[in-house]
């Protein structure tokens, strides 16, 4: 039965991904198209945001400064004649060293004080976007990012970035990238080390785990997603200022995040895509947008604190429960282990 | 010489919880501390484990000195121990839970995770391999793939003893394993104990209440009351003790458990 | 020196702000352990019905002042029970980012009904007196005063009273007091009252001074969880404290060093001191 299960799974991610492929062929509308890459770049820095507060049990509220520090990083490397496959790398591990700094004293608080020193810092990050004018261009920000260095590659010839098509590919691939680490860390020991701290860090230390350590390599990682995703936005979107590091957009992350179910793969990318398609096709409430948001955040969770996509692995793992029961039940029998 | 306790104390603003306290364990055996509640045995625990920080003492573990140190440095070095109220990872699956037992054993880090290397492979088949030995001893076969919130009681009890025993530890802290059990699941608890006892020469040190059970276990048996060991010995002469009787067991209460 | 003084004036009146709001957040976060992110935007919400009551309906300033302070005791009573009591056994994490929701709803809010552009409300005490080469409109010295007042009556009202006491005994031992008979829902909704009416009042005593706007909340409110992690949590003089040290050195540090960092310092110092005392100056040891 596990094996059937596994297969299922199998079909639906080759069909999202057969779909994801195939989207650019059945699209046109250059509307859309801007739609779905912001849907990736976001889930990127949703999957993220998502190690740390869902997995790690550590509410980050400085995801986007991360986010920005990689923008930033992108915008100044390449406007200074850098290529974009070297200042995309480097911005990205400029987010995660500064996050390592950051993280070395935030860390060793817990709860509610790490999210209001993380909340500090992403404060702090954007007065300074916005003040160190020489090099961040102050309020009104950096224009003209350009897009990124065409690529040479054997048998298919030179792949120019200009083109739309080819920016959605490259986004997609980045999102299969996150996805896949996000998939081998969450599946290993060192992943489970991760939720063992949030679960219970006292026990996980008493068995040997360093909880420190595991959080700050936790916070490190997701910080190195959302300065990777912040580097791609600058360059695809062409133009950046301090608000790509603002508190709105981890707010916005976090509602993504926690409608699409905490600590799922699947869920943050299901938020990232849904609730922004669902915000576009409801125009006349655009300004009651973030009145909505706060209203399902706190709905959400109260009443299902494990989102949509979690409700449905809960559904599933009831129903298998009830499988797993009766054959446990028989296979106890047999043993003569249960009454 | 295992372990070795100086002249332990803790203060928690200006209480005293544990006071000048001190102890051997030698290879192999299985102690027991008993005593009241509120006598300072879970807090015992805590100060050997680097839980609470000691006022004063000094605690050799394999003749290095661990008193300090952090909880997962003192695991690493191989004393692991449990909780008077039971802790798992109660979010997580029965295997999941037992192969965080073994993390102090594996040194896969996020290069090797992410790039599945070779020996990354090995040392999950080691964790595979450890985690369905202890599901045997601890005789949780069948509920492997559950969520630990579905167990019951009990087994929830066994888990918590399998986890810590995961890491093969030098040292098996127990507290109170049995608490809140009802008496067939005590003997079950029982019976595990003197498995890992005397078919894995584990070294146990044991907090319990229930008389009976420490009589049919322990090798030797410390008594503690406010905070200061009162006897110590093998349970047959404590039994006898009439400054334990007097000062916390209670005539009444050897009578009916023996 | 005439600089000086006139910055340590602004200073103090800066910091009796935010004293008033640091001690409403101790008093919900402190005691009742609710990290209510949303402090700042209950005030922001406290300055705009003032506002909305001054120029609809023409009401004078004290009246509108109190009448905002009513009415926001009564979202404060609501905020506990519909955002944060259903949460109270969760992690604290849940709470917080229950929290982050009524913020959007309060901020959101605002911009419908009275938009994004900041508001000025008319000034009831427009006259200035000189003092030492020092000017001090009289609005100004009112909101100094209007602190002092509001923290002794707050001191008053929880050692005096039988209402307060439960509020200490919560505080002191929250399973104790339940023992002993005191409703803990009962007293969750009177501290929330009380905050939420605090802060109110101090919104409508500064907003003649300053402009409002939908966003004057949100810095405020981080800065009242800076004063009170350092204060200690639940510490009235550590809040009170506080709230005029960081006034003080805002105030100085903006007229000195460099006006548009100003806001850097409070949290620089927030992560700086929580690095090398994770629960904060006064905070008691978590085991």
């Amino acid at each position: 039965m596990a094996v059937t299960r596994t297969l299922k799974e199998r079909w639906w991610q080759i069909f999202f991904l057969a779909l994801a492929l195939a989207l650019p062929q059945l699209l046109t509308s250059r509307y859309i198209f801007q739609i779905l890459v912001m849907g990736y770049l976001f889930s990127i820095a949703t999957l993220s945001l998502n190690l740390i507060l869902g997995y790690t049990g550590q509410a980050s509220l400085a995801h986007a400064a991360f986010f920005g520090i990689g923008a930033y990083g992108v915008a100044i490397l390449t406007k200074g004649g850098l290529s974009f496959w070297m200042a995309l790398p480097i911005s990205a591990l400029i987010a995660a060293s500064v996050g390592f700094l950051v993280g070395l004293p935030t860390l060793r608080t817990r709860g509610s004080y790490f999210a209001i020193s993380t909340l500090c810092f992403g404060v702090i990050v954007s007065i300074v976007a916005g003040n160190w004018i020489s090099l961040t261009g102050g309020y009104t920000g950096i224009v003209g990012i350009p897009t990124p260095t065409p690529i040479r590659l054997p048998w298919f010839g030179e792949i120019s970035f200009q083109d739309r098509t080819a920016q959605y590919y490259l986004v997609l691939a980045f999102l299969l990238l996150t996805l896949a680490v996000m998939h081998r860390l969450t599946g290993s020991i060192l992943g489970l080390s991760f939720m063992a701290v949030r679960n219970n860090e006292v026990l996980a230390g008493a068995l040997g785990i360093d909880t420190f350590r595991v959080k700050l390599l936790s916070f490190v990682v997701a910080n190195f997603f959302a300065g990777l995703a912040g580097g791609l936005y600058a360059s695809l979107i062409g133009s950046i200022s301090p608000s790509t590091a603002s508190m709105e957009l981890t707010f916005n992350w976090l509602v993504y995040l926690l409608l699409g179910g905490v600590a799922t793969l699947s869920g943050p990318i299901v938020g990232a895509f849904l609730i922004p398609l669902i915000m576009e096709s409801l125009q006349f409430l655009a300004e009651y947008r973030m009145l909505i948001f706060g209203a399902l955040l706190i709905a959400v969770i109260i009443y299902f604190p494990r989102g949509a996509m979690g409700a449905v692995q809960m559904w599933r793992q009831r129903v298998s429960g009830i499988l797993h029961r009766t054959r446990g039940a028989r296979e106890g029998v047999v043993a003569g282990q249960e009454p | 010489m295992l372990l070795q306790v100086k002249n332990l104390s803790k203060n928690f603003s200006g209480l005293t919880a544990v006071q000048d306290v001190s102890l051997e364990v030698s290879e192999g055996e299985l102690l027991a501390i008993v005593g009241p509640n509120g006598a300072g045995k879970s807090v015992f625990f805590g100060l050997l484990t680097g839980i609470f920080k000691p006022t004063s003492c000094s605690v050799f573990f394999r003749r290095e000195e661990i008193t300090g140190m952090k909880p997962h440095q003192v695991a690493r070095r191989g004393i692991a121990r449990t909780f008077q109220t039971t802790a798992l990872f109660d979010q997580l699956r029965v295997v999941d839970n037992l192969a965080l037992g073994y993390r102090l054993r594996t040194k896969s880090g996020l290069c090797s995770t992410l790039l599945h290397t070779r020996s990354w492979a090995r040392e999950k088949q080691r964790v595979t391999d450890r985690v369905l030995e202890v599901l045997k001893t601890i005789g949780l076969s069948h509920r492997a793939f559950h969520f630990v919130s579905t167990l019951s009681q009990a087994e929830q009890r066994r888990l918590a003893i399998g986890v810590a025993l995961m890491g093969q530890p030098g040292l098996l802290l127990l507290d109170e394993p049995t608490g809140g059990l009802v008496q067939r699941d005590t003997g079950e608890i029982t019976e595990l104990i003197r498995s890992i006892h005397q078919e894995q020469g584990v070294t146990i040190c044991l907090i319990e209440h229930k008389m009976r059970m420490v009589m049919e276990l322990a090798q030797r048996m410390v008594v503690l009351n406010f905070g200061s060991i009162i006897a110590e010995g093998p349970p047959r002469e404590i039994a006898q003790d009439p400054k334990v009787i007097e000062a916390y067991l209670g005539v009444d209460h050897f009578a009916e458990t023996q | 020196m005439e600089l000086f003084l006139q910055q340590l004036f602004n200073g103090v009146m800066l910091g009796s702000t935010y004293a008033i709001v640091a001690v409403g957040l101790t008093l919900v976060f402190g005691i009742l352990h609710v990290p209510n992110f949303a402090h700042g935007h209950v005030y922001m919400l406290g300055a705009y019905l003032a506002f909305f009551l001054m120029t609809q309906y023409g009401f004078g300033f004290w009246i509108a002042l109190f009448s905002s302070m009513l009415i926001m005791a009564a979202v404060g009573v609501i905020l506990e029970r519909v955002a944060y009591r259903p949460l109270r056994e969760r992690p604290h994490i849940d709470s917080f980012i229950s929290a982050v929701g009524t913020l959007m709803i309060l901020e959101t809010s605002v911009i419908v009904i009275w938009g994004p552009q900041g508001r000025r409300i008319p000034n009831p005490y427009p006259d200035i007196v000189e003092l030492f080469g020092v000017t001090m409109s009289h609005q100004r010295l009112l909101v100094i005063l209007a602190a002092v007042v509001m923290i002794l009556g707050l001191h008053l009202f929880i050692k005096r009273t039988t209402a307060g006491a439960t509020i200490e005994a919560v505080a002191q031992n929250r399973e104790g007091a339940m023992l002993v008979g005191i409703d803990v829902n009962r007293v969750s909704s009177l501290t929330f009252a009380i905050s939420a009416a605090t802060a109110a009042a101090a919104a409508c005593l500064v907003a003649p001074i300053f402009i409002i706007s939908p966003t004057m909340g949100a810095l405020l409110g981080m800065k009242a969880f800076v004063i009170v992690i350092l204060g200690g949590l639940g510490s009235i003089p550590g809040a009170i404290l506080g709230g005029y040290i960081l006034g003080l050195v805002e105030a100085l540090g903006g007229g000195y060093l460099s006006a548009a960092y100003k806001d850097v310092y409070a949290f620089g110092a927030l992560i700086l001191i929580l690095s090398l005392r994770p629960t904060g100056l006064f905070g008691k040891e978590v085991s």
